[in-house]
């Protein structure tokens, strides 16, 4: 068996609300895959049903083979989740927490100590062990969540965006850290609603949007599907950009790609000579370019011309930053 | 280093190899580590025991010192009386706590980490209440010893009182159930709360805790008459004071067997059932 993980046409509504509208998935065991979507894309919904906790209205799913209706408790012996939310006993230590999903998994008293005491002294948590999570850190939360879903190694871990709400320090212990899990051989599914985390962490990767699968590859798949080429341009003044738009579309025809930036403007090019024949354009126009450059659609790009809708700011984009002449 | 920073790769080195997982816990045994787990609430959220002590405290020093007089000529004699029933009150009102500490842990998602571990899936809710029936005895023995400190003088002697806190327990233990349906079906824990303070309220009240039956009016001693708390105070007091009738205890018990045998399944149902 080659895939850990997939799914057929999975359907899942919630009263009115289509959180899953055929979704298929293939997942290659021991691969980091990417599920990427904005809010409400139905990424929850489809690690849940993965993980055994929500049932599928229609469609099927296997995890390392077994159906995770039918043979869910199968399954659950072989997956871990760590949910979008901390998932531990605030009102216990770090210490107990872990014992208690040790002892809950079917480890001795004895074994489920030992095994805590390694979680937390590799978890930088052993000052805290004696502490309530409830005067935890959010990062302090994260790894201890995370710590609970390793308490026994699994072969397929999910993580529900699980850098979500984390400084930039942080973010890059977990993306650590998941790569180092991958490496010992287990797969990782991880949500994620950050194009730059998907791509530094996944060989491949979906993107989802009102549950549905809209595209699926490696990251040079995706932007290699909105076209190889694209001029990236940085406008001085923001008043600009409907004009200099105007311009462009003169020049290319169609090709304009969205953006949320209101002093950029980007557009994808037949061949790289076009970019000469558009800054032409532009400095007849007396439109003041701060920056251009010509290089493959970022991922945002990619986001934005599949879903017609921003993706989450955070990633890469920062609209009120001021362009360097 | 700081505290921040995660593992460096020799210290996670072999940690995150895959071990050999051991054979899933028996159901027993899960229970037994999550009966351990509200334990460790208790002692480090003393304050959950400060309401389970400080209503009974007050309930009965109210009572007693204020109608005990009128209702009974004197606040002894009326502590004879009132005592075994406040028993009875806080037990059946803190019953409520069972639902409401499910709701909190489904909404603080810990029940997703219980669900996706490979145990049986009705032990939380039985290490839940192996929990709360620990409160209980706890808040039963307060009451008790303050009782007695006040000149409660319970004729049925040790034995009595055991039997009537073990009355008691097993209706709390089968009222539970109904707040654990309560607490999966309603959002919040404060709607816990409301819901069952509004069936519980005139439970307790239109019963016979504080005043005799005999001084009602025909209309709701009727009323007072059919309420089960009516008669789990009668056999609690016939218990306590050595003459009990056969009648109320196994009322009691087949009330609780009831309760237990209806809303048992619903509610494991209902916790089975994904959210
Ligand atoms: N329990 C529920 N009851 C009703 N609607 C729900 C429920 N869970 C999810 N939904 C709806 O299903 C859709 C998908 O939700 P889901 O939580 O899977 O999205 P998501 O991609 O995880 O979003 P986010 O990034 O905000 O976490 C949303 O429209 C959501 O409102
Ligand atoms: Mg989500």
């Amino acid at each position: 068996m080659t895939h850990a993980i997939e799914t057929h046409a999975l359907v899942k509504s919630f009263g009115a609300t289509r959180a899953l509208d055929g979704v298929d998935l293939r997942i290659r065991r021991g691969s980091v895959y990417g599920l990427l979507g904005p809010n409400g894309a139905g990424k929850t919904t489809t690690v849940r049903i993965l993980s055994t906790l929500r049932k599928p209205d229609a469609g099927t799913a296997t995890v390392l083979g077994h159906d995770v209706v039918r043979e869910a408790k199968l399954v659950r012996q072989k997956v871990s989740l760590t949910g979008q939310y901390a998932s531990v006993d605030e009102d216990l230590t770090g210490q107990e927490n872990l014992v208690l999903v040790a002892r809950l998994l079917g480890f001795s008293w004895t074994q489920a100590r030992a095994r805590a005491t390694e979680l937390l002294e590799a978890f930088d948590l052993t000052d805290a062990a004696r502490r309530q999570v409830s005067t935890y850190s959010g990062g302090m939360r994260r790894r201890i969540d995370i710590a609970a879903s390793l308490v026994a190694i699994p072969e397929v871990l999910f993580l529900d965006e699980p850098t979500t709400g984390l400084d930039p320090r942080a973010r890059n212990e977990v993306w650590d850290l998941v790569r180092r899990i991958a490496a010992e051989g287990t797969t990782v599914l991880l949500t994620t609603q950050y194009l730059d985390e998907a791509d530094r962490l996944a060989e491949r990767m979906a993107v989802i949007d009102h549950g549905r699968v809209i595209a699926e590859g490696t990251s040079r798949d995706l932007k290699a599907s909105v076209g190889s080429n694209a001029l990236h341009l940085r406008l001085a003044r923001a008043d600009q950009r409907a004009l200099a738009q105007e311009l462009i579309t003169r020049v290319l025809g169609d090709g304009l790609l969205p953006s949320t930036d209101p002093t950029e403007v980007a557009a994808r090019l037949g061949d790289t000579g076009q970019a000469v024949e558009v800054l032409g354009a532009l400095a007849a126009g007396r439109i003041d370019v701060a920056e251009f450059s010509v290089g493959t659609p970022s991922l945002d790009e990619v986001f934005l011309a599949l879903t017609g809708k921003p993706a989450e700011p955070v990633a890469s984009t920062n609209g009120t930053e001021k362009a360097t002449r | 280093m700081s505290t921040d920073a995660l593992p460096s790769v020799d210290r996670t080195h072999g940690l995150l190899k895959g071990h050999p997982r051991p054979r899933p816990a028996s159901a027993l045994s899960s229970v037994a580590t999550l009966a351990w787990r509200a334990m460790l609430k208790i002692k480090h959220v003393p304050f959950q025991l400060f309401d389970v002590t400080v209503m009974p405290i007050m309930f009965t020093l109210l009572f007693t010192y204020i109608f005990g007089g009128a209702l009974a000529g004197t606040p002894r004699e009326y502590i004879q009386y009132l005592l075994p029933g406040v028993l009875v009150q806080t037990i059946i009102f803190i019953t409520v706590y069972t639902g409401m500490g499910l709701n909190t842990d489904i909404n603080k998602g810990l029940y997703d980490r219980f669900r996706s571990l490979p145990m049986w899936q009705g032990s939380p809710v039985f290490g839940a209440l192996a929990g709360d029936v620990f409160r209980y005895s706890v808040a039963s023995t307060l009451i008790i010893v303050m009782g007695l400190i006040l000149g409660f003088r319970p004729e049925g002697g040790v034995l009595g009182v055991l039997l009537a806190v073990a009355l008691v327990l097993t209706f709390g233990f089968a009222l539970s159930w109904l707040w654990i349906i309560v607490g999966m079906l309603v959002k919040t824990p404060e709607s816990v709360m409301t819901t069952s303070f509004v069936l519980l309220m005139p439970l307790t009240f239109a019963s016979n805790i504080f005043v005799d039956l005999s001084t009602m009016p025909d209309w709701l001693r009727a009323i007072v008459g059919h309420n089960p708390v009516t008669y789990l105070a009668n056999a609690s007091r016939g218990l306590m004071h050595g003459r009990a009738q056969a009648s109320d205890v196994v009322w009691v018990l087949i009330a609780s067997a009831a309760i237990v045998l209806v809303s048992a399944p619903i509610a494991l149902r209902l916790y089975r059932k994904e959210r």
